[in-house]
């Protein structure tokens, strides 16, 4: 089965959504979505660790092939994305400190990220070309930020509302997660 | 020196601490495979093995590792065990291992076993440090256990593949797709808080009778 750049971007971005369909990094996505203003950097975060990720592991997966190391894959996959994970830690700390201080330890978190490196592994285990991993991993980066900006807005409009005590919290987070998820399933069958 | 080893470093991550509705962590794999209680119950020992291996090396280690590097050093033991794991269960079940997929890889990144790592067994001789990290490990196979079987009973009607209702159970098919997930396990968190406020409420007004006869 061959599909084009397009539809993997496509499916990736919306149908088959790293958060809400496929619960990866969910620890970001409840922990960083109460507010829209950091909501929105720490899905740039993430999709530019996505990226270096992706780029690596396909260069690296060849690599490993070649000398049949396959069983170092995960733990070198691992390796890369920390190493970018401080990249972005070091550009962010030098160029706007205010907002490496309200990512506060989710930076970091970044490196543990399930969607990370489930972009990395999918992107493998499907037999990927490198245009394909560049719109793989840029769709789904692009996906996490939107259902983090989506699930920032809800909240944020949530807090002006009253709201059952007894709900209030990851219940209500987790609700609000089902109901996105439950719309983004509309999209299903969209990229072909 | 001899470990001290207490009741309560085992129980801990069972109930007070459960990593799965107290801490809320490790979701990810969690919701992924909680389609079915096998599904889940083979989730669950697989972060066990990978838990208590982790948090033995890592205690045994705990001396000879330089702070700054800490981290790293955890992930690579824990991305260790997790690829034994992982050509282990594709060597017991390959049908299983299809149907879990990248998430037996992606039991390296599961934050549970980071931090058990970061927060205990750094600091601990090597068997409170497996002591507890099974006790965490039993608390996860829990949640794991609770999620899946509602999902399956919900979504399919059956439970470990035997059908409950007979054949004229419509199945709530939503509660097996993504949806379902977080539904569920908004629910049972719903489910614990109730139950912690309504023991907060029976202590206060036993509280409240006593100091009223008095």
């Amino acid at each position: 089965m061959h599909e084009t750049a397009f539809q993997i971007f496509v499916n990736a971005l919306l149908a088959n959504n790293l958060v809400l369909a496929m619960f990866l990094g969910l620890c970001p996505f409840l922990g960083v979505s109460g507010r829209l203003e950091t909501a929105f950097p720490m899905g740039m975060a993430t999709t530019f660790v996505m990226l270096v990720a992706s780029l690596c592991a396909y260069g690296l997966n060849l690599l490993l092939g070649h000398f049949h190391l396959e069983f170092l894959r995960l733990i070198s996959y691992i390796v890369i994305i920390a190493s970018a994970v401080q990249l972005v830690e070091m550009v962010l700390k030098k160029y706007s400190p205010s907002l490496f201080r309200a990512l506060g330890i989710y930076l970091p978190l970044i490196t543990t990220n399930c969607a990370v490196l489930g972009i990395a592994l999918f992107q493998t285990s499907r037999e990927y070309d490198f245009v394909q991993s560049l719109a793989f991993s840029t769709g789904g980066g692009a996906g996490f930020t939107l259902a983090l900006v989506l699930m920032a807005s809800v909240r944020e409009r949530l807090q002006l509302s009253s709201v059952p005590d007894l709900v209030q919290g990851t219940a209500l987070s987790l609700m609000l997660a089902g109901i996105l998820s439950l719309s983004f399933m509309g999209f299903a069958g969209l990229g072909g | 020196m001899s470990a001290t080893v207490t009741w309560d470093e085992f129980t801990e991550g069972i109930w007070r601490q459960n990593p799965v509705f107290v801490m809320v962590l490790g979701l990810c794999p969690m919701l992924a495979v909680t389609v079915s209680a096998v599904n889940a119950m083979t989730m669950g020992l697989a972060t066990m093995f990978v838990l208590v291996c982790s948090s033995a090396l890592v205690s045994l280690m705990r001396k000879m590792v330089p702070k700054e590097v800490r981290i790293a050093t955890y992930i690579v033991i824990i991305a260790t065990f997790v690829t034994v794991v992982d050509y282990l269960i594709q060597a017991v079940s390959l049908e299983l291992y299809e149907a879990l997929g990248a998430f037996i890889q992606l039991i390296v990144v599961n934050c549970i076993i980071l931090g058990r790592a970061e927060a205990h067994a750094s600091k601990n001789p090597p068997l409170p440090a497996m002591i507890n990290a099974l006790g965490m490990s039993i608390g996860f196979f829990i949640g794991l256990f609770a999620l899946g079987s509602v999902r399956e009973i919900l979504g399919a009607g059956t439970l470990f593949g035997v059908s409950l209702f007979g054949s004229g159970f419509q199945p709530w098919v939503i509660m097996v797709l993504p949806p379902g997930g977080f539904f569920v396990l908004g629910g049972w968190l719903l489910f614990f808080s109730w139950m912690g406020r309504r023991k907060q409420r029976k202590q206060t007004e036993k509280l409240a009778g006593v100091s009223g006869h008095a």
